[in-house]
């Protein structure tokens, strides 16, 4: 199995053998996690820089510890408070980056395909860690390891992400990944939250959670942002938790041995109701978190990988 | 002045719309005589056309020279220029520049900048309000003394509309003609792309189509009320044409125009987030560019025009939804039309109608036709000639060009304005 890519840009660009052979190699990361031992040597003398244009708190400590346990050199910038408020251009940005020459840069960006722009402009790997509404991979990618643990398979499931799709980098990616992997994804949320040509995407479109969770082997809830709950999008938060919350009642429509997951943070009473977050039988949020550390390293150590071999290739 | 003979040449006559073998004689600026068979023996400067067309000049409304305020854009010493190797021997200017077009001494300016560096012909418009900002219409009289072509907010909608009303209800009782952009901007603002599967996959905020039409409706019915001469400067989307066609109809002093670019280039177009692909209004679907297509072939929609926006690469080189938007367009014009013509989908006459003829009408101009004793405004060009767009030939200061790379036919030969040529062709 190989992984022949220079950047993880997005799910769009992947075939399912990419995506097997980065979800297999994660696998043996989730293991070493758990034992003692958790230092691995694949990116020693490698430096890893993490750019974030947007807050985040777990993506990048995610990147940070999944770059430490392999022996990187990890930087982190936060850029909110950097030279771009100075007006410095991202491109601009990224040149100067590129002159420290980093082998591995994480970048989150609030505009749809900023990072797609900035790995034009750069000589080493980039990782996608969220580009505005457009791509998170990483979290598709965790998603994917963490069902695939959990059900054994990730082929012929029937899957259903509820919520916020219309502004949610996360669904597409899911929604990409697990259609490349063939399964029966349904999109459950109000119409105001469903993206315009959603139903073009080979997915089934639901309106109401009941209908849209029968039968689901995996319910994905999505994260509603607070700046959306003041009745621009939906009338209210509680109308919002009464209709598409999910509850003990909305998830019994579900398979009985149905996964819940969320990519979090959550908004206990809002998507979800926090018993089922964490009822152990059903929730996986806590095993997401974990399998985000492993299936970050493995993307960086086969980037990494194509990176060396590519420089290689150019002393030759 | 010396004379002008073309002789074997391809007479593209928008006017009687026929496309045939003929000659042309020009003198004193004006075209002198016409006809089939064999040319006359006149003491002229003979030029054989070879078989190559010969039409009326490009009248192209809508032109930003970026003049005054943002001259590292553009000029319109350059856009003139890029006109004239354009086969445009007409440059309709807009009034959205750095300060804008809205008194008649700033309208007296760029006129005056026309007159001396611009090797073709440029007529500037006026903006409808003051400052473009839609709460006071400007000297709308002055300015049709100062020459005003027409008066025109561009992108920037009236939404007060009894701001619009009264000054479309004086703008009548002058006789001016208002060129406005139908988009309803609470449905708009912040848009980059048009709705859709493509656009929600991308993750970049979309503007439904429409959001055209009911800028459309809200124009014409206010037309209705007013009877304003009013002309829409780009309709885009097929859910917009019902109204245009009723309103003709109704006998309102309607017209319309569509960009090049929407008759060319789709949504698809866009691919990933490339933003010489980023105009307003969005490239649209592949039904709506081909139901333009056909709006353009039946008459519905008048005229076409470039919409020639230089951006420069700083604006360009951001993420597509904070990039600016527009194209350069004054050269690429000619070629991207005969694109149309080789798919059968339009016929030169019908090109030259929406391109030349129509646009002139509209603007109480003379030219725009092969007729004898109008000015002699014409270009000549191959219609078939390949070439390989590289966007660093253009001649405008701005290479934004969305046709960079692509295969390309039809060249401009020659442009003569009032039977001066203005560019020719040396290779």
């Amino acid at each position: 199995m190989t992984f022949a890519k220079r950047h993880l840009l997005g799910i769009e660009p992947l075939h399912p053998t990419d995506i097997t052979a980065l979800l297999d190699h994660a696998d043996r990361y989730a293991e070493m996690g758990r034992g003692s031992a958790k230092h691995g040597t694949a990116l020693t003398g490698l430096t890893q820089i993490n750019m974030f244009f947007e807050n985040s708190t777990r993506t990048q400590a995610s990147f940070e510890l999944a770059g430490m346990r392999l022996g990187a050199d990890v930087m982190n910038m936060s850029m909110q408070t950097s030279s771009v408020k100075k007006g410095e251009t991202l491109i601009d940005t990224a040149l100067t980056l590129n002159a420290m020459h980093p082998d591995l840069l994480v970048v989150r960006h609030p505009h749809s395909g900023a990072v797609n722009l900035l790995a034009e402009k750069v000589n080493c790997a980039v990782l996608n860690a969220g580009d505005g509404r457009h791509e998170h991979p990483t979290q598709a990618l965790l998603d994917a390891l963490t069902i695939r643990r959990a059900k054994g398979r990730l082929h012929r499931l029937n899957i259903a992400i509820c919520g916020d799709i219309a502004h949610s980098r996360v669904a597409r990616s899911n929604i990409l990944l697990l259609g490349k992997m063939e399964n029966r994804v349904k999109l459950v949320g109000p119409p105001t939250l469903i993206p315009s040509g959603a139903a073009d995407w080979g997915v089934e479109v639901y309106e109401d959670m009941r209908e849209g969770l029968a039968g689901a082997d995996v319910v994905m809830m999505l994260r509603l942002q607070k700046e959306r709950m003041d009745g621009g999008f939906i009338p209210s938060e509680r109308e919002y938790y009464h209709r598409y919350g999910l509850d003990a009642e909305k998830l019994s429509h579900a398979k009985p041995d149905a996964i819940v997951m969320h990519p979090g943070p959550m908004n206990r009473g809002v998507e979800i109701d926090g018993t089922i977050a964490d009822d152990i039988n059903r929730s996986v949020i806590q095993e997401q978190v974990e399998m985000g550390v492993a299936v970050r390293m493995a993307a960086m150590e086969l980037l990494a990988q194509n990176l060396k071999a590519e420089r290689e290739a150019a002393h030759v | 002045m010396t004379a002008i003979l073309f002789t074997n040449a391809r007479l593209i006559d928008p006017e009687a719309q026929t496309d045939a073998p003929g000659w042309l004689l020009v003198r004193d600026g004006r075209i002198a005589d016409r006809g089939t068979g064999a040319a006359p023996v006149v003491e002229a400067r003979v030029i054989d056309a070879g078989g190559k067309c010969l039409a009326p000049g490009i009248v192209d409304i809508g032109v930003k020279t970026c003049e005054p305020g943002e001259r590292h854009k553009e000029s319109i010493r350059t856009a003139g220029a890029a006109a004239a190797a354009g086969g445009v021997t007409t440059m309709v200017t807009r009034p959205d520049t750095t300060p804008p077009i809205d008194t008649p001494e700033a309208l007296e300016f760029v006129r005056r900048r026309g007159e001396q560096v611009s090797p073709v012909r440029m007529l500037p418009m006026a903006a409808l309000t003051k400052a473009r900002a839609g709460r006071e219409m400007t000297e709308i009289g002055f300015l049709l003394d100062a020459g005003a072509a027409a008066f025109t907010d561009c992108d920037h909608v009236v939404t007060d509309t009894k701001v619009l009303t009264r000054a479309m209800t004086y703008a009548r009782s002058l006789g001016a003609l208002l060129i406005m952009h139908p988009q309803e901007p609470g449905l708009s603002s912040g848009a980059a792309v048009t709705s859709g599967k493509f656009a929600s996959l991308r993750g970049l905020p979309a503007v439904s189509p429409m959001a055209e039409r009911i800028g459309l409706e809200r124009d014409l019915a206010l037309v209705e009320m007013t009877r304003a001469r009013y002309h829409a400067d780009q309709i885009t989307t097929a859910a917009a044409l019902p109204a245009l066609t009723r309103a003709k109809a109704g006998g309102l002093d309607v017209t319309a125009g569509v960009s090049i670019h929407h008759l060319t280039l789709n949504e698809f177009d866009v691919g990933d987030y490339r933003t010489f692909f980023k105009v307003k209004p969005p490239l649209r679907a592949e039904d709506d560019r081909l139901a333009m297509v056909e709006a353009v072939a039946d008459g519905t929609i008048d005229i076409i025009s470039s919409m020639h926006t230089p951006q420069d690469e700083e604006s360009k080189r951001l993420p597509f939804e904070v990039a600016a938007s527009g194209a350069v367009a004054l050269e690429t014009l000619l070629p991207a039309a005969m694109r149309l013509y080789h798919a059968g989908q339009l016929s030169l006459p019908q090109l030259f109608r929406a391109m030349a003829l129509n646009p002139a009408r509209r603007l109480g101009l003379e030219t725009g036709t092969l007729a004898v004793e109008a000015p002699a405004d014409l270009v000549l060009f191959d219609a078939h000639a390949p070439f390989l767009l590289d966007r660093f030939t253009l001649r405008s200061k701005s290479k934004n060009t969305p046709f960079d790379g692509m295969r390309m036919e039809g060249k401009v030969l020659m442009t003569l304005v009032a039977g001066a040529p203005v560019f020719e062709r040396t290779a």
